[in-house]
């Protein structure tokens, strides 16, 4: 495991924000962290870069004790916290420059790291003037400066256009796949996460509701047979009292739960037999957006 | 000592364009300029000066606003400059997230405050200097060069600067835990109003108080003016007063206190 926390507690005050959260992020994966606004994913975060103090609990990374190897552990760890950190009165390839000074990473890479974020043309430009979709792009590059094993990013994506948010993911990706590094991507967009996460922690009142691969998540969520008919709602009762089990009626649609596909046939030629004309009827995946708000929202 | 280095040249590499930096370099050029042209205008009136006293004349003129305005201003803006640039940027969290020890970084930028007060006096003393001798270039009868002050001067300055490092100190702190500049500035103007009232009317505890140090250190400045035409005048400065030590105290248990704050801080 890249990152494992064990009963990991925080709490501001009165609050508790984070509550023994037991994270496990394997190596070579994008591990999706996923919550609403509010939901600890920042302040877990913080914790994990030893910027807030581990009140409860601890926090192993790369199989080594945070607080017992700070240096050894940050040197190897690429972070965009919130947004990006930025001089905005030194140019884009300044701040690089100045975070290659810190790191003592040769300049050459600065360079480098502006053609892969597609600065190089604004590299001479205040920082300041930059769009925003510019300084997370920028606050990316001094992310990977250091060419770390480790990234973790705090909603990297905000503020992006749909371009922006493609090269993001697709950059991520890269990095995993081709250089073998770990990415610790937080955000409260499921659909953005589900598109390149392999693996996904579900974090709400800072309690982990959920935490396992993609394909897990998926497989929580039952399929349905949806069913458009002209008059859905006497099909819905005619289903019910054959013991199909329907979820949901509407105007133009009925769903019923998913078990085989002879069941969906049975379905159709009930219906058809009972002089109720079927539109269409397929095999419906509950989508995860609904999942995530299933499991986020309190019942 | 890897980690102050990189951190103390990150520093300097950050604040070049700043007129937190360049104010400490501006400020004594311009200051000592103007008093330059004020005196080649009435080199006239000020011909039958002895050297000594000319000198005392043009380096008084700053020392004299120095001790209590000048010299607390100066620290209160630079220590503001140095904690703002990352309150601006948002950048305590990358700063304390570098592989490098958090007593570095906040060393470093402790240190940084330091050297910046320390330049702009150094440049004071080598403008006053530079400035004095040009003028007895251009104007043979202005005495400057019967009278060599340059050790004086830089004695002087240096115990301004010993005596500046507790307000610093305190400054600095202020800085870094208030993000706006109100507060600090608000906070110093009064203590340095204080602390001139309390110097300036001879308050026997007033060395306690870092705030009247500047002008305390300036007392020395008092025996030059009273000296004798006849007898051959000087001015020695007393470098470790009482009021240095407290100073430095102030400074040394300011940056420890310091350094633990920012440990417990969560880092926004």
């Amino acid at each position: 495991m890249v990152i494992s926390t064990e009963g990991l507690t925080f709490t501001f005050g009165q609050q508790k924000v984070v509550k023994s959260l037991s994270l496990n992020v394997p190596e070579g994966s994008i591990y999706g962290f996923l919550g609403p606004n509010g939901a600890g994913k920042t302040t877990t975060i913080k914790l994990l870069l030893n910027l807030l103090q581990t009140q409860e609990g601890n926090i192993k990374i790369f199989d080594k004790d945070l607080r017992s190897n700070r240096i050894e552990i940050l040197s190897q760890i690429g972070s965009l916290i919130e947004q990006p950190a930025i001089y905005a009165h030194l140019s884009g390839k300044e701040n690089l420059l100045n975070r290659a000074l810190l790191l003592e990473v040769p300049t050459q890479r600065v360079d480098d790291m502006l053609k892969l974020v597609h600065l190089t043309d604004a590299a001479h430009k205040k920082a300041g003037q930059y769009s925003l979709g510019m300084k997370q792009r920028l606050g990316i590059a001094l992310a990977l400066l250091s060419d770390p094993k480790l990234l973790i990013l705090d909603e990297p994506t905000n503020g992006l256009d749909p371009n922006g948010i493609i090269e993001i993911r697709e950059l991520l990706i890269r990095l995993v796949t081709q250089h073998q590094k770990t990415v610790f991507i937080s955000s409260h967009l499921l659909a953005e996460i589900e598109k390149m996460a392999t693996h996904v922690g579900i974090i709400n009142y800072g309690e982990l509701l959920f935490q396992g691969s993609i394909n897990d998540l998926a497989s929580l969520s039952q399929p349905l047979v949806q069913i458009e008919a002209n008059n859905t709602v006497d099909a819905a009762n005619l289903l019910t009292r054959n013991n199909f089990n329907v979820t949901e009626v509407n105007d133009h649609h009925l769903f019923a739960t998913y078990t085989s596909k002879q069941q969906m046939g049975e379905i159709n030629s009930l219906l058809n037999k009972n002089g109720y004309t079927v539109y269409s009827i397929n095999k419906q995946q509950k989508d995860l957006e609904k999942l995530f708000l299933d499991i986020t929202q309190p019942a | 000592m890897k980690g102050f280095i990189l951190s103390f040249r990150s520093e300097f590499y950050k604040t070049r364009k700043t007129m937190g930096f360049w104010s400490a370099v501006l400020l004594p050029l311009l200051l000592c300029l103007l008093l330059f042209i004020g005196f080649f205008n009435k080199s006239d009136q000020l011909a039958q000066l002895p050297g000594f006293m000319l000198w005392l004349r043009f380096a008084g003129a700053i020392l004299g606003v120095m001790g209590s305005l000048l010299l607390p201003m100066l620290i209160i803006f630079i220590a503001y400059s140095v904690n703002s640039i990352e309150h601006k940027a948002d950048t305590w969290k990358t700063l304390f997230s570098l592989p490098i020890p958090k007593l570095s970084v906040y060393a470093a930028k402790y240190f940084y405050a330091f050297f910046l007060v320390l330049l702009c006096l150094a440049l004071f003393v080598v403008f006053t200097l530079g400035f004095g001798n040009l003028l007895s270039v251009l104007k043979p009868s202005l005495k400057f060069n019967e009278y060599n002050i340059a050790n004086t001067l830089s004695h002087l300055y240096f115990k301004l600067f010993l005596s500046s490092l507790g307000i610093l100190s305190i400054q600095f702190l202020l800085s870094l835990l208030f993000r706006d500049f109100l507060k600090p500035m608000g906070i110093g103007f009064i203590c340095t109003i204080t602390g001139v009232i309390l110097a300036g009317n001879g308050w026997t505890y007033a060395y306690l108080f870092p705030y009247s140090h500047p002008l305390l250190a300036l007392k020395a400045l008092q025996q030059g003016k009273e000296a004798h035409p006849g007898s051959m005048p000087s001015i020695t400065v007393d470098m470790l007063t009482k009021d240095t030590w407290v100073s430095l105290a102030v400074a040394v248990a300011v940056f420890i206190i310091g350094y633990f704050i920012v440990l417990k801080k969560s880092v926004k």
